[in-house]
């Protein structure tokens, strides 16, 4: 087995999977009902390719299936960004996290369908399109929230201050990548964060929200198995029937 | 208040009436009684309400889904709710309310939803059991409604019937598959049957005799079968799937008359509809309360919603 590959496999399965059920804990909680349903239909593109990336990966472990993988692993085996397991605190914050989030996806996946490893390739084309949908939706929202009211425009720069902090474990650079990119399997993250930074200027200048400047946070990050605070809930929720009954199948 | 049917144009009464005995629809811009668009007004809200209120209990269950396809299922499943919620909502548009007049009534209290999702939904099973019996038996009522004299309301149904029957059939799965699962498996789906049984059946509504808007209904052909026609059909329907995959109806009068094919069966707990309808069920409060908050929370994203768009329609004028 690539050990780099698995690891870099499931870092962008466990990324999704964590995605998609902060967005189906949202459910009946939106600000009205048509964003109910965007942030479930959201939600379904993540958990859909989440579903492909961890067979993936079961395929490459060899031992293992994709439901084992993302319902019985120990935390520290889960490879998500910290971004995704931050709470639905409110509206603001959940759209602030898809922005950061779907701008990622959306420079990742361009680089990504160009990978030598076709299985990633198809998959990226593939999740490219669901997620041009997700970014114009979440681009519109950081305009609106930060041009619509006194308040609105406070309460999103709060947001965008707030979950700046997990904005470079997406461009840290570490072996895993640099030894896919030198056999053009994984993307050069120094170039989707050139792409980053300058969409997210040109919708906060839109916007009228500024980037925060703030220095580097410091601790393990979720890619490489160290965890928020809120990590372990989500898990013991998500986990809790494979945990409770282990044998069983539904 | 309505107008009184008596207080109606005669003319304008009888070519309506005659509109409908002659399956013609009746459409947004017709003419209309007063009363039968108040009443439709109320019944298609209480619909729309219920498809979005019943997001509820399944979404008690969805970050603990045990396995990807399930969660994945069970999240377009919510979804569809919600659409269909969306889809009555604007449909009961139509009949000239807003969306924030409904949720008005619905916070009031003025509105209802299907009290059925005023039940917990404290297992796994219930997801199950909340597919195959609580989406079954509105399945029944839909089909019927599909033919219903309102053309915006039954051309909702049709569509909102097809999402049905894989809701149905979703629900039915996840009892099978634990009803021949492990000893605590089954036990749970068994105890999930007897909690939703009676409430799936109280869904159909008070014996038509009881039934305070059935006959004018049948009339106007909003209501196509009445309340006790339509749940003799859904247990007509349901006993045998039950007993297919081993798990016990709670009813020990359930009985196949051979004459007439239909299944005799204990009344109803009348007491126990009346007090939940009346907001005394275990989750009445619950589920409203959450609405209301969740409302309550998004004021300010639908304020700045339309400040902006407010901005841009001076923009476009000053441009």
């Amino acid at each position: 087995m690539n050990t780099d590959l698995y690891k870099y496999t499931l870092r962008l399965a466990d990324t999704a999977l964590i995605l998609s059920h902060r967005l189906c804990e949202y459910t009946s909680k939106g600000p009205f009902l048509e964003e109910d349903l965007a942030s479930m239909n959201t939600g379904l593109d993540y958990i859909g390719q989440a579903e492909a990336l961890l067979k993936y990966a079961a395929k490459q472990n060899g031992t293992v299936d994709a439901d084992q993988l993302a319902f019985a692993r120990e935390e520290d085996e889960y490879a998500n960004f910290h971004l995704v397991e931050f709470p639905n605190q409110d509206f603001g914050y959940l759209i602030t996290r898809q922005f950061f989030m779907d701008v990622f996806s959306f420079y990742n996946f361009q680089l990504l369908k160009e990978s030598k490893d076709e299985t990633l390739a198809a998959l990226a084309a593939k999740s490219l399109k669901e997620v041009t949908y997700h970014l114009k939706r979440s681009s519109e929202w950081m305009i609106r929230l930060g041009d619509g009211t006194a308040e609105s425009h406070d309460r999103i720069q709060g947001c965008v201050n707030h979950l700046w902090m997990y904005v470079d474990e997406m461009f840290d650079e570490d072996e895993v990548n640099t030894n896919l990119l030198k056999e053009n399997i994984a993307t050069d993250l120094s170039e989707v964060k050139k792409k980053w930074m300058k969409k997210v200027s040109e919708v906060f200048e839109i916007a009228t929200l500024t980037k925060p400047e703030q220095p580097k946070y410091s601790l393990v990050y979720g890619k490489d198995g160290g965890h928020t605070e809120y990590m372990g809930f989500l898990l013991t929720e998500m986990q809790f029937l494979k945990n409770r009954f282990p044998q069983d199948t539904w | 208040m309505a107008k009184e049917l008596e207080e109606e144009d005669p003319i304008k009464l009888a070519a309506f009436q005659a509109k409908i005995d002659a399956e013609i629809k009746i459409e947004p811009k017709d003419w209309m009684p007063e009363k039968y668009r108040i009443g439709l007004i109320r019944q298609m809200s209480q619909h729309a309400h219920s498809e979005v209120i019943g997001m509820q209990p399944e979404g008690n269950w969805v970050s603990r889904a045990p396995s990807l396809r399930a969660k994945k299922i069970l999240m377009a499943k919510i979804q569809d709710e919600g659409g269909h919620g969306l889809y009555l909502y604007c449909a009961t548009e139509t009949l000239g309310t807003s969306r924030d007049e409904i949720l008005e009534n619905l916070h009031a209290g003025k509105a209802k939803y299907a009290s059925v999702f005023n039940y917990p939904a404290p297992t796994w099973a219930d997801m199950g059991a909340i597919g195959w019996l609580v989406d079954g038996a509105a399945i029944v009522n839909q089909v019927s409604l599909q033919k219903t004299s309102y053309g915006p309301y039954s051309r909702a149904m049709v569509r909102i019937c097809k999402e049905e029957s894989f809701h149905q059939r979703q629900g039915y799965e996840i009892m099978a598959n634990m009803a021949k699962g492990s000893a605590a498996q089954h036990k749970m789906a068994q105890d999930a049957l007897d909690r939703w049984w009676w409430p799936s059946l109280m869904m159909f509504g008070p014996h038509d005799s009881e039934s305070a808007h059935t006959s004018q209904s049948m009339k106007w052909k909003i209501k196509r079968e009445t309340n006790d026609s339509l749940r003799q059909q859904f247990i007509d329907k349901t006993v045998p799937q039950a007993e297919l995959i081993g798990l016990k109806i709670p009813d020990d009068n359930l009985k196949l008359d051979s004459e007439t094919g239909h299944y005799s069966h204990t009344d109803i707990d009348w007491d126990e509809f009346w007090n939940v309808i009346k907001g005394y069920g275990p989750c009445n409060k619950k589920r409203l309360d959450h609405h209301k908050k969740a409302h309550a929370e998004g004021q300010w994203v639908r304020e700045a919603a339309i400040a902006y768009a407010k901005k841009q329609e001076l923009k476009l004028k000053t441009a």
